[in-house]
């Protein structure tokens, strides 16, 4: 199929950037998107300019290196995939497709799709971690965990830490994110002991690292990739609560 | 001249490493704060490595390529980790994980590493458990098991497919708590192009900040390689597109002995290659044998029919489906290692009864296990497995059967380490797959993960002390020292000589020929010594091509991700001979290793261990020189040596 593509180009952070249109020829169905934007680096190389800079990596869905929004959407129109999961069978020829980097505050260009996603790392030293060093810990079966505690915490554990929650949220909010990793280890006993400090450790974090705050649209949820619900974040709410109530 | 000294502690294998923890020495709460280490990498090896060093009170610094440390390939890892917990009373016990992992390995690997694997691999679970990684459990509340290849008994620990994924955010957690403590710095986007030696010790890397494209020095008392693997030599593989092996080339020019460089992985369960479009092969977890059974049919005619589409692969009856792996090896069935199943895929696709158009696909079907357990259980276990291959390939694994093909997956070769995983540098580490010690010519499934946590949370950690002990009266390392000097020029003139190449060709476009069109073909899952010398021939000629060809765009002091791509390719076209010159050498069929040329009559892998029980080792001796083999013997002196035998 042959497809024509608006991306945007930005040389670096501090340059403006702007849209460019290219056309790319002969893509695969079979192919997936970030092999189609392959085939249009190709194409730019041999044309002698400058190819598409973008994050990827594992191209099975689990690393959350890739990110980009296409058409409007976080990881493009399929729901529950990332970009590198997207096949090109879910476009038609002749198509043309928008694709930007992720738009939020907290997420600065570094050069055309690629952005800086730093300030999800500082949210997580924040307190995403349970406090144990290395060796002297219990066997693994002295605490028995209910089974649909354990899951309900790898749902939230999921969480691939790509950003489309915050680039997703009119806000600019990281609360999916936040909640993703708080729920997870309030779902579990060793999670529990720290987990007042945490759940404020990263909310105070997130806030100051000028994120905005969640008005419960929803829209984190219907982007994620990994169908992280906003249970997550009702559920970091009361871990919050809890925590201010006590102190 | 290298010397080789494997340093396996004398004693009784059970006692070894316990003994070896009494002997070496230890470093002070005081001195430890003086002294500097550097992690490359931040996979399960470095990310558990960086956290534990940190813990214990040495200045770390971890650096990796992708913009977090979350990111490292072992976070793709799906099925699960090994452990001799013996949770399930199957009469499993640190000794038989050691057998079974020595078995696996075909016989090829360090009986005294593979021990201590074994036997740390119960901490790691416990380790695990604490740090809040919600592994499956039982209604119980207590923690579930599954099987893996080569193995019968259930001791894979497993969250979900996505095993890998939780243990590394598991290390990554552990990791941001010293970051927040200090006592970690974290350097993503960044990329080591050299180590740098002086006076013959590891003293720091030259890194290029891949953001900028600066190049910086840091120095160090210590360095630690975990970088992973090198299966991206193939072009198409299971490993990340970033996934490179140049940290441990350059530290192979600068004097670090790489052993087996020959002994891939080629992993049976991958969804087939779909065209010439393709940038990388997607895993399906071996896992899935647990409960998928593989076969083709029985009869040609059935095979044109469904490559035709005029016949779907649930019409074809009971009696016409060939289980090729149960009708070959009853005991293990579906469950033999890695190397057999793959080759086993092969040889019924040679013999034309591959599923697909391309001929390379057999059918891994669940079929009979939704009969027996339900399709509910089957979601529980395998979901997130089953939407990813519908979401890549629009087949339904519910209705019809998976298809696969083997692809490449593991590199069991590697950096050459001694029980204390030091290279032949003084001062430089290489753990997890970037090392060779632990799994032979063949990997067993959910073993990699094991040995990542093993030799970063529970060995390097005691093992670089000894080291470290000897260094307490060094001084911080001077990065203005002439050798940090000439191995950032000798960076910048090898970008420099890239960019005065102005060819045709993109990085891309050579990486592809290297890999599918050589090393692929000829130093594939079938090797022979024609196809190894045309390999040779083909890549020296390829590597002139690339030096006189490239096609670079960008400039090399901003972010450039074709300069990435050229950088590491130049290293591949190195690499990739020596991969290919091992094989030659090794006129034996072992494990991942096969060689047409010896094989037993009904097809199976034969080891010549009268003249090949060794651990081949590389040393470099110039950019156009033949380098020097030496060879570490490996000696049995628990374990019997057998051929291996999966069939009862």
């Amino acid at each position: 199929m042959n497809l024509t593509l608006e991306i945007w180009r930005q040389p670096n952070a501090k340059a403006e950037g702007k849209f460019e249109t290219y056309v790319v020829k002969d893509v695969s169905t079979e192919s997936s998107f970030l092999e189609m934007l392959d085939i249009l680096n190709n194409q730019l190389i041999h044309e002698g300019k400058e190819p598409v800079a973008f994050d990827h990596d594992c191209r099975e869905g689990i690393c959350g290196a890739c990110s980009l929004r296409i058409n409007g959407h976080a990881h493009g129109p399929e729901s529950e995939v990332t970009t590198c999961q997207l096949h090109m069978r879910n476009f038609k020829d002749g198509d043309k497709i928008v694709i930007e980097p992720w738009r939020s505050r907290a997420f600065p260009v570094i050069k055309d799709l690629v952005v800086d996603r730093t300030a999800y790392e500082t949210i997580l030293q924040a307190g995403g971690f349970v406090s144990v060093n290395t060796g002297g810990v219990p066997d693994a079966n002295a605490i028995p965990i209910a089974k649909d505690d354990a899951e309900e915490s790898m749902d939230a554990a999921a969480c691939i830490g790509c950003g489309a929650c915050a680039a997703t949220c009119k806000n600019g909010s990281a609360m999916l994110f936040v909640a993703a990793r708080v729920s997870s280890l309030a779902k579990l006993p060793q999670g529990q002991v720290e987990g007042a400090r945490r759940a404020k450790a990263m909310v105070a974090k997130m806030d100051e690292l000028g994120f905005g705050n969640c008005t419960n649209t929803g829209a984190c949820q219907a982007e994620c990739p990994k169908g992280i619900t906003i249970n997550h974040i009702a559920r970091l709410n009361r871990e919050y609560l809890k925590a201010k109530f006590r102190s | 001249m290298i010397k080789l000294d494997s340093k396996i502690p004398a004693g009784p294998i059970e006692g070894k490493w316990t003994k070896h923890k009494g002997d070496i020495k230890v470093v002070s709460p005081a001195n430890k704060r003086k002294l500097d280490v550097i992690v490359i990498g931040t996979g399960l090896g470095g990310g558990a490595a960086a956290a534990s060093l940190g813990e214990l009170g040495y200045n770390v610094k971890v650096f990796c390529i992708s913009d977090s440390p979350r990111r490292a390939h072992s976070i793709a890892a799906q099925g699960g980790i090994n452990a001799a917990k013996n949770y399930q009373n199957d009469n499993d016990s640190v000794y038989r994980l050691f057998y079974d992992t020595i078995k696996g390995g075909d016989y090829r690997a360090r009986e005294a590493n593979v021990y201590r694997l074994a036997e740390v691999s119960n901490l790691i679970i416990d380790q695990c458990v604490a740090q809040g990684v919600p592994f499956a459990r039982e209604y119980g509340g207590l923690l579930a098991n599954r099987s893996f290849g080569g193995a019968q008994v259930s001791r894979t620990f497993y969250a979900r497919g996505q095993t890998g994924q939780q243990l590394l955010l598991g290390a990554y957690a552990a990791l941001n708590r010293q970051i927040a403590a200090g006592t970690v710095k974290s350097f993503p986007r960044h990329e080591i192009l050299d180590i740098v030696l002086i006076d013959g010790k590891a003293r720091g890397v030259i890194a290029r900040n891949l953001v900028t494209g600066e190049l910086e020095r840091h120095g160090a008392h210590a360095v630690v390689m975990a970088t992973g693997g090198y299966g991206n030599v193939f072009f198409l593989s299971t490993n990340a597109m970033n996934s490179n092996g140049s940290v441990a080339w350059q530290a192979y020019k600068k004097g670090a002995a790489f052993a087996n460089p020959c002994f891939t992985q080629i992993h049976p369960t991958c969804i087939p290659v779909h065209g010439t479009q393709q940038s990388k092969l997607t895993l399906m977890s071996e896992s899935l044998r647990n409960d998928g059974r593989i076969w083709v049919p029985k009869n040609l005619s059935d095979v044109k029919a469904l490559r035709a589409g005029v016949k779907q692969p649930s019409d074809i009856a009971e009696e016409d489906r060939d289980y090729y792996l149960e009708r070959r090896y009853p005991a293990f069935g579906n469950l033999v290692p890695r190397d057999v199943a793959s080759r086993a895929a092969k040889e019924r696709c040679d013999a034309g009864f591959g599923v697909n158009e391309t001929g390379l696909a057999v059918y891994l079907d669940f079929k009979t296990a939704i009969a027996r357990l339900g399709i509910d259980k089957i979601r529980e276990r395998y979901g997130n497995l089953f939407q990813m291959y519908e979401k890549i390939t629009a087949v339904n694994p519910y209705e019809q059967p998976m298809q696969i093909y083997p692809a490449v997956h593991y590199t069991m070769g590697g950096t050459w380490v001694d029980y204390n995983l030091m290279t032949t540098i003084p001062g430089l580490y290489s753990i997890g797959e970037a090392n060779f010690s632990d799994h032979g010519a063949n990997r067993l499934g959910a073993s990699a993960l094991m040995q990542g946590l093993a030799d970063g949370y529970f060995v390097l950690p005691y093992t670089i002390g000894d080291y470290l002990s000897h260094e307490i009266q060094s001084p911080k390392v001077d990065t203005n020292d002439p050798a940090f000097e000439e191995a950032e020029q000798a960076i910048r003139a090898k970008i420099e000589k890239l960019y005065a190449i102005k060819g045709t060709q993109t990085p891309d476009e050579l990486h592809k020929k290297l890999g599918c069109g050589i090393m692929w073909e000829k130093v594939g899952m079938a090797r022979t010594k024609e196809s190894l010398e045309q390999a040779i021939a083909e890549i020296q000629a390829l590597r002139k091509e690339f030096w006189s060809d490239l096609k670079l765009t960008g400039k090399p002091d901003e972010f450039n991700q074709e300069l990435e791509k050229a950088l590491r390719l130049a290293d591949f076209l190195e690499l990739g001979e020596l991969m290919a010159r091992d094989a030659l050498n090794r006129n034996e069929s072992c494990g991942g290793h096969f060689r047409e040329e010896f094989q037993t009559p009904e097809g199976e892998a034969l080891r010549d261990d009268e003249n090949y029980a060794y651990v081949a080792v590389w040393e470099y001796q110039g950019d156009d020189k033949e380098p020097i083999l030496y060879k570490e013997p490996l000696t049995f002196e628990t374990i019997h040596l057998q051929q291996r035998n999966y069939k009862d």
